[in-house]
């Protein structure tokens, strides 16, 4: 996995260096009032002047122990500040949609799976791809439109209200609840085709198994054969899914987080690679990689747990 | 679980959802309600012209301003973005600043005179001027920024204006000295740079010190606290030497998308903001907005352009360059890209301004004429295929503009369709702001931009139109030379008294309107709307927020009061 792991982050590290343009170019270009010197001192100041192997190694060797630098914006921040400050956001968004996500999507997918060409299965097929297709930051605007204005039922954006800091905690509890309706109902309704198609399939799959067909001639009752039989194995790709959806906690859309204001990674990642702040954009690209080997590996490990047939495969 | 049972977790779930979005009552505990009785506070003032109507202005309300992006670093020379200076503005005072006409006046320094041989400018600062924290601000604290910004390990934007300094000389705690190696006129805009506390800079470095964070200044509002990406609050300085501004607190809302802000405009949690075009123009005429905003206008400072690289061969012919301004419709131009909101621009000025030549050649949009002075400089259509050329070269040529601005894409598309009936041929090319800038203004490697400049308020023209900034990265990138002009700007930075000063300027925009090494397009106009709570507000040229700390709210219109 280390191996893996740095050759990640020499391609990042290569290809952001490679775009043309540098952190010094924000502060310089266009600016009649900064001296032809400014660039040239600002890129000693960043240590931009060496040759990129040997601010790769530098850089590496500070990754080690951990130190991801100081952000080259003008806030002087370090990097891990930055991300500190903005990573709850992203993840209590990310995490309130997930779990949502799964908690429609399974069950709406099985049933799909059970009345399959139903009329049931049908128009909830047709509901979960117009959340697919419809632009997100269209249907945010109208939600916001609608439950914001028109209604005056819902804040329009941000997660808190501006006098969060005087509230009593169950006031905040209940501020950042009507702050999240939107923006995660939004995510949500974007986000159900996919698992609930996901589960759909595959529980279609084990209904056509052999053993399912065994059961029924077992005479056992349906829903044991559904629920006890065919939905534990139809629920293992599923896992899968999980895995693979931990670095996407960390992940932000600038469109979505631009539109609700809400100050997460997706924004400070586009802001950080338009800026060419190259210690932020690495130290995000980072901690993507290691979340996403991470999720790998966990993926790996809870299959071999759950499925023995994985385990007994290997020995 | 039963399938049922599933549907009606599925139903519950969704009830939920639902009866969150209908808690309706929340709204009460919302914003800033409470309520306490608040007396408006004796104005006093250490200023003893103020007029006597300012006394019965009432203390109290907040203001809270839509921005679409966050400030980066609250010590101004260390930022080069708008917002930072703009919150910078409300926290530290200049020696000088510009008034509601745009002329220079005293700030912190309340007189200056300069030497017979105009190099040097001695300041008399104004005493009694406290900082934020108490300490009293004199001269140390100028020469303190003045060596804090030539100081090679600050990364400073701002350092050209005050490396030309020979040195600055205390006289007394309230007089200063600055000694220049040369005459040079636009020296005294530079004292509008913010100046900072000595005793809290002195012995940190500046790019690890807690104001870049938390600023101690001595302007009109304190700041309060900074949550990046959300708001920034500010708090009126009740000590404030010029007489306590009117409103309590500011509060600068980031909201990083112009829709939403808007609709957060219309919610009412927001009271100031900037208007689009399209907003400002189809959008505000609601009953309900007129109801609680005012719109202003007034014109912003900067201009659009198409710039011409005059060292390709086909832009070398001035008639060439004026045949393209004649097939250049401006007004259409600011009809569809600006909805009207704008006003033709003949030169580097804006119309209203000091310098602004109202007497330049124009061009009223003329293809017969285009046609004509084309077909001087020996472009015909020998081939017959729709196309000039001359000497078996086509006229066609690529116009580049940035990512991200959509106006200057529909610049592009309405000149191509223009030019096009002249029989030239153009390629629209979008390029993201780095890569254009690098691989192509840098390099000189262009045939036509659509850019805009923003127009400072000192009027030098050295950086974009004198022949010397023409190499390297410097900013006459089209390579615009022109020797008589060379000499006017030169003139013109020697020159300190205002009207022979505007005479050169002048004579240099009528030498820009005839060469037309630009095509000049428009100033666009500043739009924004404010709650109808706030009074004393009155657009100038300097704008609207020249006068901020005498806006009020009268007391029967607020609508926060605070506890404290």
């Amino acid at each position: 996995m280390l191996p893996l792991l740095i050759g990640i982050t020499l391609i990042s590290f290569a290809v952001i260096h490679l775009t043309p343009g540098d952190p010094t170019q924000l502060m310089t270009s266009m600016n009649p009032n900064a001296s032809s010197e400014v660039s040239e001192r600002l890129i000693k100041l960043y240590h931009l002047d060496k040759p990129i192997h040997i601010q790769y190694w530098e850089w590496l060797k500070n990754i080690a122990v951990l130190d991801f630098g100081e952000s080259f914006a003008l806030d002087g921040q370090s990097v891990m500040e930055k991300i500190k400050h903005r990573i709850p956001y992203t993840i209590y968004l990310n995490i309130m949609s997930m779990i949502l996500i799964f908690i429609i999507a399974l069950p709406l997918g099985i049933l799909n799976a059970y009345y399959k060409d139903s009329f049931f299965d049908k128009t909830s097929t047709v509901f979960v791809f117009i959340g697919f297709a419809v632009p997100t930051f269209w249907l945010a605007l109208l939600c916001m439109y609608f439950f914001g204005i028109k209604l005056g039922w819902l804040p329009i954006s941000g997660l808190m209200s501006y006098n969060f800091e005087n509230m009593t905690l169950l006031g905040k509890i209940g501020d950042i609840a009507k702050h999240s309706v939107l923006p995660v109902g939004v995510s949500v309704f974007g986000s159900l085709a996919g698992i609930s198609r996901y589960a759909r399939n595959s529980m279609l799959d084990v209904l056509n198994n052999d053993y399912v067909l065994a059961a029924k001639a077992r005479g056992l009752p349906e829903k044991t054969v559904i629920f006890k039989h065919a939905l534990k194995n139809a629920l293992l790709p599923i896992i899968t899914i999980i895995g693979l959806s931990i670095p996407g906690l960390i992940g932000g859309s600038v469109i979505f987080e631009s539109i609700f204001s809400i100050p997460g990674m997706g924004q400070l990642f586009y802001q950080s690679v338009m800026m060419r702040d190259y210690p932020v954009v690495m130290g995000i690209l980072v901690i993507g990689a290691v979340l996403t080997l991470l999720g790998n590996l966990i993926a790996d490990i809870l299959y071999a747990i759950v499925d023995p047939r994985i385990r007994y495969g290997k020995k | 679980m039963t399938p049922k049972n599933y549907f009606i977790l599925i139903l519950i779930i969704a009830t939920i959802t639902v009866i969150g979005c209908t808690d309706k009552n929340g709204e009460s505990e919302n914003a800033n309600k409470n309520v306490t009785e608040n007396k408006s506070i004796p104005k006093q003032t250490s200023n003893s012209n103020t007029d006597d109507s300012q006394q019965d202005k009432p203390f109290g309300d907040i203001i809270f301003e839509g921005s679409i992006g966050d400030a980066s670093n609250l010590i101004p020379i260390l930022s080069t973005d708008s917002v930072s200076h703009q919150i910078a503005s409300h926290i530290y005072n200049g020696l000088l600043k510009y008034d509601k006409n745009l002329k220079l006046t005293g700030d912190l320094a309340k007189s200056w005179e300069l030497s017979n041989d105009k190099k040097s400018i001695t300041f008399h600062l104004k005493k009694g001027v406290k900082w934020h924290d108490g300490k009293i601000f004199n001269a140390d604290d100028v020469k303190f920024t003045y060596e804090t910004i030539i100081d090679d390990s600050t990364p400073t934007a701002y350092d050209s204006d005050f490396r030309i300094i020979d040195n600055i000389t205390i006289i007394d705690d309230y007089t200063i000295r600055v000694n220049y190696q040369k005459p040079f006129a636009p020296a005294l805009n530079s004292w509008t740079m913010s100046i900072l506390p000595k005793h809290l800079l002195e012995n940190v470095k500046i790019t690890e010190s807690s104001l870049q964070r938390n600023p101690i200044g001595t302007g009109s509002y304190e700041f309060v606290k900074w949550n990046p990406g959300e708001s920034i609050t500010l708090k009126a300085n009740k000590s404030y030497f010029d007489g306590r501004p009117n409103i309590a607190k500011y509060v600068l809302k980031i909201i990083p998308d112009s829709t939403t802000m808007f609709m957060e405009l219309l919610k009412g949690n927001l009271d100031f903001m900037s208007l689009t075009p399209l907003q400002y123009s189809k959008q505000t005429n609601t009953p309900k907005f007129k109801d609680n905003f005012e719109k202003y206008t007034y014109l912003s400072n900067s201009y659009s352009y198409i710039g011409y690289n005059l060292r390709n061969e086909l832009f070398k012919d001035k008639r060439v360059r004026q045949a393209l301004t004649y097939a250049t419709p401006k007004e259409k131009i600011i009809e569809s890209v600006l909805f009207g909101e704008g006003h033709v621009a003949t030169g580097p000025y804006k119309p209203d301004s000091f310098w602004y030549n109202p007497d330049v050649k124009r061009y009223e949009y003329n293809l017969e004429k285009a046609k004509e002075l084309l077909t001087e400089a020996g472009w015909e259509d020998s081939d017959n295929n729709g196309y000039l050329d001359k000497n078996g070269r086509e006229f066609s040529f690529t116009l580049m503009t940035n990512q991200g601005n959509s106006n200057r894409a529909k610049i592009a598309e309405i000149v191509q369709e223009n030019w096009k009936k002249l029989g030239i041929k153009v390629k629209i090319r979008i390029m993201e702001w780095a890569t254009l800038i690098n691989e192509y203004i840098d390099k000189r490697n262009f045939d036509a931009l659509v850019m805009g400049w923003s127009i400072p308020l000192e009027p030098d023209l050295y950086d974009v139109w004198h022949s010397s900034k023409c190499s390297g990265k410097n900013l006459n990138f089209i390579c615009y030379e022109n020797d008589e002009l060379d000499k006017i700007i030169e003139k013109a930075r020697l020159t300190f008294d205002q009207d022979k000063r505007r005479k050169l300027y002048y004579k240099a925009q009528e030498i820009l309107a005839e060469d037309q090494p630009y095509t000049f397009l428009y100033v666009p106009n500043a739009l924004v709307a404010l709650h109808k709570r706030f009074k004393g507000v009155e657009p100038a040229p300097a704008g609207l927020m020249y006068n901020f700390e005498d806006w009020y709210v009268p007391e029967n219109l607020r609508k926060y009061s605070l506890t404290q």
